[in-house]
């Protein structure tokens, strides 16, 4: 009988991280269906930045509430995860708290753990509330609707439980670690500072029925967190593991340096090399797919704001600070994050249905995810950069789709093209001779 | 009457054989508009006070690129950034200043991976140094007690982290230095970037330098200081969207000091 709840135990966390696994490589697919680009110089300012950001959550307290009480859930759920490695081993090998032995320092965790989880359980109840009766205006903005918004509130659900049981489990256990003369294989140990007071609840049942209980919560507490870790894919909550590599891999240089498209680089210095042969073109191999300008849709994009749109845990912040949002304008940088994964997914999924080939849809993320409209509201102004608490970048994904729209489509609003053409003849955006350069030198 | 300002070419100090101190950078909006041609005679007039040598590409200049690469057209601004590099690399230009934000960040960011290597400082950095080393010296002056805001240029703070110059510079005239409630890293958005200066906005409720510019007015200034020719454009129009031009000036930074002194 106990053996069988071993191999049971074994099997479900088996399937929990065969199918989390599974997961993970797609993820990783996707993303590597970005365009290169190198970030791996400068490793230093690199685990400085994964320090001090993901791990230092520096940017979250920005928002001081909302950043402290994050920071409690996160600290709650990593250290409260140490639980999870005893759990694990009694569960394969049926012992019962097996690092009792540890003595002070095993009373210690788990006291801290318990406070913790009530701390967890504190924080999530008053982001329920700023969520769904406080409604703050970047949690009822119109990008998320559907799944996005029960999905926030679905994480938040899933973490009470999950904390609850935790307690509960706790709980019983103190009960029977207290019954006089001892209980099976209840032995003294650990600190309940919190579930202590939970324990009265079981006193009038039959210690029979509080050790199943004790079990029940037991198995239910580590199927959750499989269920919940398998859950991430799905959802937002994902950023809890991509936060770090995103941070790792962000941008370095200053935000106001755009890229230079290499590619443009190469035919413009062409184009003013007098002695380049104007006929000559460009060598092009038979089977290389001509290189587009920009992007419309997710293969155009680099890797890294792939694993971006992954990362992004749809908070808004970059959409409250937005001015073109301010303004009214359609414009919203988390949307265009969560229009990015959205069509990756569904781009991901065609190739998984067409074994290994992307198969044209007649669909990209350009008109049928994001607008023109969109593009062209933005003010270049690194704002939505800036406030991100992951280092996500919704400004390039927007630069490089209004490349496309002018450089393949020649689809700029006619003000910005007749910008350009003066540019192109006078060397200045407005219609005066680069012969009157310096005139304001004599006028009065 | 025409004023007598000093502005050598580049072409005129390489016929006698002299380099400048340092380039100036006019940019278009300097070079064309009748608001911005007012900022960079005001910072012309303070280099001259100040002694410094310096020479401007005058016909020889022409667009960063700027506007043409936030629009999206990666062809047009490297096209221009060639050209302009191969004019400055003819001139073996070490040091450029420039008091629009845009050219500052294209020349410091986007011309070194295409061939431009110069050392590129903002007018107000460039100004912040004079002070520092003792040739420029200021003093409040006609403004004296004022009340003045700064509203950050985009691509001078968050694109390239210049906080601190500018309101180095307002402190020195004595005056009161009002924060918006969204300033610095925080700071919004004339609505002038990423080419949106050359086009209308897309509908929406608002006009963004409106939002701006009551930002600005909630501090209640006489004075809202400007560090770029389209920041000031646009909080212009949003003080007269306001009708508030007869009691609040917008003004470049270039400006104060060149009025504090009388130049
Ligand atoms: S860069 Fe564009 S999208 Fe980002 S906040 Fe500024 S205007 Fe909005
Ligand atoms: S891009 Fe960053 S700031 Fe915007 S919603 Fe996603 S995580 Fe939040």
């Amino acid at each position: 009988m106990s053996y069988l709840s071993n191999v049971l135990f074994a099997i479900v966390l088996i399937i929990g991280f065969g199918y989390f696994y599974s997961n993970v490589k797609k993820i990783i697919r996707n993303i590597n269906l970005g365009v290169a680009v190198n970030r791996k110089d400068n490793a230093k300012a690199r685990w400085r930045n994964m320090a001090m950001i993901a791990l230092g959550q520096s940017k979250m307290v920005k928002r001081p509430v909302a950043g402290i009480l994050h920071i409690i859930v996160y600290v709650g759920f990593v250290i409260i995860n140490i639980e999870l490695l005893e759990i694990i081993i009694d569960g394969l090998f049926g012992t019962h708290r097996i690092f009792a032995p540890l003595g002070v320092v095993y009373d210690f965790l788990i006291g801290s753990f318990e406070v913790l989880a009530f701390l967890v359980l504190f924080a999530v109840t008053v982001f329920l509330i700023r969520r769904n009766i406080v409604k703050l205006r970047r949690f009822i903005h119109a990008d998320l609707k559907g799944w996005p918004k029960s999905d926030a509130n679905y994480i938040l659900y899933f973490e009470i439980t999950l904390m609850t049981l935790f307690l509960l489990m706790n709980a019983t256990d103190f009960h029977l670690q207290n019954v006089p003369g001892g209980f099976s294989h209840f032995i003294k140990a650990g600190s309940f500072p919190i579930s202590q007071f939970i324990a009265p609840v079981f006193n009038r049942m039959s210690n029979e029925l509080v050790m199943l209980l004790n079990e029940g919560f037991w198995w239910l507490h580590i199927v959750g967190i499989l269920i919940f870790m398998n859950y991430l894919y799905f959802s937002k909550h994902l950023h809890i593991l991509l936060a770090f590599p995103n941070t790792y891999f962000a941008n370095l240089n200053p935000q106001g340096q755009f890229d230079n498209l290499a590619s443009v680089t190469a035919e413009v210095k062409l184009m003013m090399d007098p002695n380049a042969d104007p006929f000559a073109a460009a060598p092009v191999s038979e089977n290389e797919a001509p290189s587009k300008f920009g992007a419309s849709d997710v293969q155009d994009l680099n890797w890294v704001q792939l694993l971006n749109a992954y990362t992004c845990t749809e908070c808004g912040r970059c959409t409250s600070s937005c001015p073109a949002n301010q303004t009214g304008k359609k414009l919203s940088p988390r949307k265009i994050m969560m229009d990015t994964r959205d069509r990756l997914e569904e781009v991901g999924k065609n190739i998984d249905a067409n074994k290994g080939v992307f198969v044209p849809d007649n669909k990209s993320l350009l008109n049928d995810y994001i607008t023109p409209e969109e593009l062209w509201a933005c003010t270049s102004c690194n704002a939505c950069v800036e406030e991100c608490p992951v280092n996500i970048s919704p400004l390039s994904i927007i630069m490089d789709m209004r490349r496309y729209l002018v450089m393949e489509q020649s689809a700029a609003p006619m003000p910005i093209n007749a910008m350009m053409t003066n540019i192109e003849n006078n060397g200045a955006p407005w219609q005066y001779s680069q012969q009157d350069r310096l005139n304001w030198k004599n006028e009065i | 009457m025409s004023e007598n300002l000093i502005v050598p070419t580049m072409a005129e100090m390489l016929a006698q054989g002299k380099q400048p101190e340092v380039l100036f950078w006019v940019g278009c909006a300097g070079s064309f508009d009748d608001r911005a041609k007012k900022i960079t005679k005001a910072f012309v007039r303070i280099l001259n006070r100040a002694n410094v040598s310096f020479a401007v590409l005058g016909t020889e200049e022409s667009c960063t690129g700027d506007p043409a690469k936030r629009a999206g057209n990666e062809f047009l601004f490297q096209m221009q950034a060639m050209m302009n590099i191969e004019v400055l690399n003819a001139y073996e230009a070490k040091k450029i200043v420039t008091a629009c934000p845009h050219c500052f960040n294209t020349l410091k960011n986007e011309y070194p991976e295409l061939g431009g290597h110069y050392e590129v400082v903002h007018h107000t950095e460039f100004l912040k140094s004079l002070l520092d080393s003792g040739r420029l010296t200021i003093e409040g002056g006609q403004f004296k007690g004022k009340r003045i805001t700064f509203h950050d240029p985009c691509y001078l703070g968050r694109a390239n982290n210049v906080y601190e110059a500018p309101r180095d510079l307002i402190q020195k005239l004595d005056v009161e230095l009002l924060e918006m409630k969204r300033s610095k890293a925080n700071g919004l958005c004339c609505g002038a970037g990423g080419a949106q200066m050359f086009k209308d906005a897309e509908p929406g409720n608002k006009e963004i330098n409106v939002e701006r510019t009551e930002d600005a007015l909630e501090t209640k200034p006489d004075i809202i200081a400007a560090g770029c020719p389209f920041c000031n454009t646009m909080l212009t129009d949003g003080v007269k969207n306001k009708e508030r031009e007869g009691d609040v000036k917008v003004m470049d930074i270039a400006e104060l000091i060149a009025n504090a002194q009388d130049l």
